[in-house]
């Protein structure tokens, strides 16, 4: 009998380390691209969540996402954690009456964003709009396509991430995968993310995108100037949205936002709100300003404003 | 300790006992399921780009059923209150089958749940303490916390009842008791977080109404219920289960003042969006009319519409209700009926116009209806063993043998066309007693 009772448990042993071995595949399969060795796959998959790591920690994780960006892109790919500035808020401006519709921010972003190009991830949408009814949704045309802009009769709404003070999403993940950072920018842990969408459903501008497959960057069009909250790369099943270009707007001496540089009218204005001094503060008093969606108080810090 | 060990393996015994039928059921079911996960594998591999789903309809035809779904759960209270509470007693019998139920369809829920999300490997993140859970800010936090313990209960109370049962003891009423009212407000806590899941978000004007609360339990008792009844009729049919009239009459009857409101709060909805006429209009719109040439939805809530008010005359008039085909047919309409409104006809005009009034629309593909066909699978294959253990034991079929050992069953074959006249000599087989000791 007892003789049988161990064979029995040897059996249950076995089985159940091939178990956890094909455990450790299944997750293997799901969580990383391609084959790498599975230290790293164990190590992504008890990856903690961004705020919960020791400063130790997290050098080590930063060291070892570039490592592995390096190695795939194969360029020296940089992974920051530039902590938010004190003093700093900022606010964004757009002037509707200077934006003539040509996307070039959107395309912009992409090359500093490193959105998936296949599918294709905008981060910003603009909408053209009737000069007859203004701000009407209901006559929005989001795949516009004239040889020429601006077309006779229109005006042009470039919509993204408003970085609201009171953020929907934020309040509604279920993991804490994305918060507010103390400098007003939302920002989403890619390693946290599970994936459910509910931000999505809750943001009231359209402003998160989920990589429904994995993103396809190619390595040369791939910006290896990256930030951990930011644009670094990300894997399938996640959300991404715009950040204010986290990696370029916290460093000293900081930079603009990739779709302002590159607006060829100068519609898009960035700033610190908190500086009275700044130009976000002056169109802010001085010119004639709307908020998108004002009624349902989330409070964005993305100013329109008609500066004529 | 040992005891349980006994009665575990007695129900392995037992579920691989039955008739042809039985057998072929099975089978079906795990083919279904088989092919649900090759498709789950596919999604896996790929991402949920094999769906339809897309940044501007970001939930579709999962958290559809999901949302479905937890209504039926929802709806095992009606059993349980009537039973124990008012301790009326033919309903109390088949009550046990209304736990099992719920517990079936919460497996669903949550395996709609974890095919819907894009890593299902980092479930661990909502642990608390482990992971990360957003509560009480996340309403879909507090939705995993209701599932699983709503889920837990059911579980608990339905084995504690026939793990007593088959060891010949009474189920001791002071555990009993206090769990099954507890269960009362567990169950309508599953359906009202899951309708604040939608109701709380002003970036979605067809879900942020204050009635989604009391729409969504007026659907799920009647959804629930006409289920019940569906599985009692099959019930009492195929296996050897004997359920009274009285007690499916008093649930068709629940039905009609459940549907009765359900219509009335939907009238409501109407009168409101349409008279005001406001912008919010267009999700509503695009529901029951169809907006700027998009009407994919419109045939589907139309016949439900139909259903659902075909159903109710069917259960309102005394006659059609007493009527055992006109009470299948009406079960059949309801149950088609909710599921189209409280599920994609819910769930898709959330999205539809989006924030940014664009109109993408949106159909299920072949992956996710095989998937979710698969988990459809997996909830009866789940329902089907519970009540394979249930039913004999209620019946007093499957018991501990004389030895407290082994076990004994009488029930060999389950399931079995089953008719009321020779129901003695057909059913009754010669007495099997399975020696676990050997
Ligand atoms: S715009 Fe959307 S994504 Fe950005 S902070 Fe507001 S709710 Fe969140
Ligand atoms: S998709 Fe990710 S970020 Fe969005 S709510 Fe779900 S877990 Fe949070």
């Amino acid at each position: 009998m007892s003789d049988v009772h161990k064979c029995d448990k040897h059996v249950l042993h076995k089985s159940r380390r091939k178990f956890l071995k094909g455990l450790a595949a299944g997750i293997g399969l799901i969580a990383l691209p391609g084959k790498d060795a599975s230290a790293s796959v164990w190590e992504d998959f008890f990856q903690k969540h961004f705020r919960e790591l020791s400063k130790d920690e997290l050098r080590k994780t930063l060291a070892r996402f570039e490592k592995q960006y390096s190695k795939q892109f194969g360029k020296q790919v940089t992974v920051k954690a530039t902590p938010p500035l004190a003093g700093v808020l900022y606010g964004y401006g757009l002037d509707l009456s200077r934006c003539i519709g040509c996307r070039r921010c959107v395309y912009g972003c992409v090359g500093e964003n490193n959105q998936s190009r296949d599918p294709q991830i905008h981060w910003i949408r603009v909408m053209q709009l009737d000069k007859e009814k203004g701000v009407d949704l209901a006559h929005a045309e989001h795949y516009y396509n004239p040889a020429q802009v601006p077309e006779k009769g229109h005006f042009y709404m470039p919509v993204q991430c408003q970085q609201c003070e009171k953020p929907p999403c934020v309040k509604v993940c279920p993991v804490q995968a994305t918060w507010k950072e103390n400098d007003g920018i939302v920002v989403v842990d890619y390693n946290w993310c599970i994936g459910c969408r509910y931000c999505m459903a809750a943001c009231p501008y359209g402003a998160r995108h989920f990589n429904w497959a994995k993103p396809a960057l190619p390595a040369k069009e791939m910006n290896p100037v990256t930030h951990y909250l930011g644009n670094r790369p990300r894997p399938k099943g996640v959300v991404e949205k715009c950040t204010f270009c986290i990696q370029r707007t916290r460093e000293q001496p900081g930079r603009y936002p990739a779709c302002e540089e590159i607006c060829p009218v100068g519609a898009r204005k960035f700033g610190n709100l908190l500086d009275p001094e700044s130009e976000i503060r002056y169109l802010i008093e001085n010119k004639r300003v709307f908020i998108f969606k004002e009624d349902l108080n989330t409070q964005p810090k993305f100013y329109y404003f008609y500066a004529t | 300790m040992k005891n349980i060990w006994y009665f575990f393996k007695g129900t392995v015994v037992l579920t691989s006992k039955g008739s042809k039928a039985y057998y072929c059921w099975v089978l079906f079911l795990l083919c279904l399921m088989a092919i649900g996960a090759m498709a789950y594998f596919r999604q896996l591999d790929e991402g949920l780009i094999v769906t339809a789903m897309r940044d501007q309809v970001s939930w579709g035809f999962y958290i559809s059923n999901f949302t479905f779904l937890v209504g039926v759960a929802a709806a095992a209270v009606l059993l349980v209150i009537p039973a124990y509470v008012y301790h009326w007693k033919p309903i109390k019998e088949i009550a046990v089958l209304g736990e099992l139920l719920a517990v079936s369809a919460i497996v669903m829920c949550l395996l709609f749940v974890t095919v819907d999300i894009g890593h299902p490997e980092r479930f661990w993140h909502l642990i608390p303490k482990i992971g990360l859970l957003n509560f009480p800010q996340s309403l879909l936090a507090w939705d995993v916390v209701v599932l699983n313990t709503y889920l837990a209960l059911n579980l608990t109370i339905a084995v504690y009842i026939l793990y007593n049962l088959y060891y010949k003891r009474q189920p001791n009423k002071n555990f009993t008791t206090p769990l099954l009212l507890f269960s009362i407000p567990s169950a309508i806590s599953i359906h009202t977080v899951t309708a604040f899941l939608y109701n709380g978000l002003g970036a979605r004007p067809f879900w942020n109404s204050s009635i989604l609360v009391p729409r969504f339990l007026a659907s799920a008792f009647c959804s629930g219920p006409a289920f019940m009844i569906l599985i009692f009729m099959l019930v009492r049919k195929y296996t050897k289960f004997k359920i009274e009239d009285k007690a499916i009459q008093k649930v068709a009857e629940l039905i009609a003042y459940a549907m009765f409101i359900n219509l009335l709060l939907l009238g409501a909805e109407l009168f409101k969006e349409y008279y005001t006429a406001s912008v919010h209009l267009a999700p509503v719109q695009y529901l029951f009319q169809g907006l700027h040439g998009h009407s994919a939805l419109v045939p589907w809530i139309w016949t439900a519409m139909l259903f659902n008010i075909t159903a109710f005359v069917l259960f309102l008039v005394p006659d059609t209700r007493r009527n055992n085909v006109t009470l299948v047919i009406g079960c059949i309409l309801v149950f088609v009926g909710v599921y189209i409104e409280k599920g994609m006809g819910l769930v898709i005009p959330g999205f539809i116009p989006d924030v940014l009034h664009e109109i993408y629309e949106y159909a299920p593909t072949g992956i996710e209806l095989l998937l979710s066909m698969g988990i459809w699978a997996t909830g009866l294959f789940v329902f089907t063993m519970l009540l394979r253990v249930a039913i004999p034991i209620l019946n007093g079929d499957f018991h501990v043998a004389d030895d407290g050992v082994g076990s004994y069953i009488g029930d060999q074959l389950f399931l079995i066309q089953h008719n009321s006249e020779d129901e003695k000599d057909s059913t009754d087989n010669p007495e099997f007693r399975h020696d676990s000791a050997e």
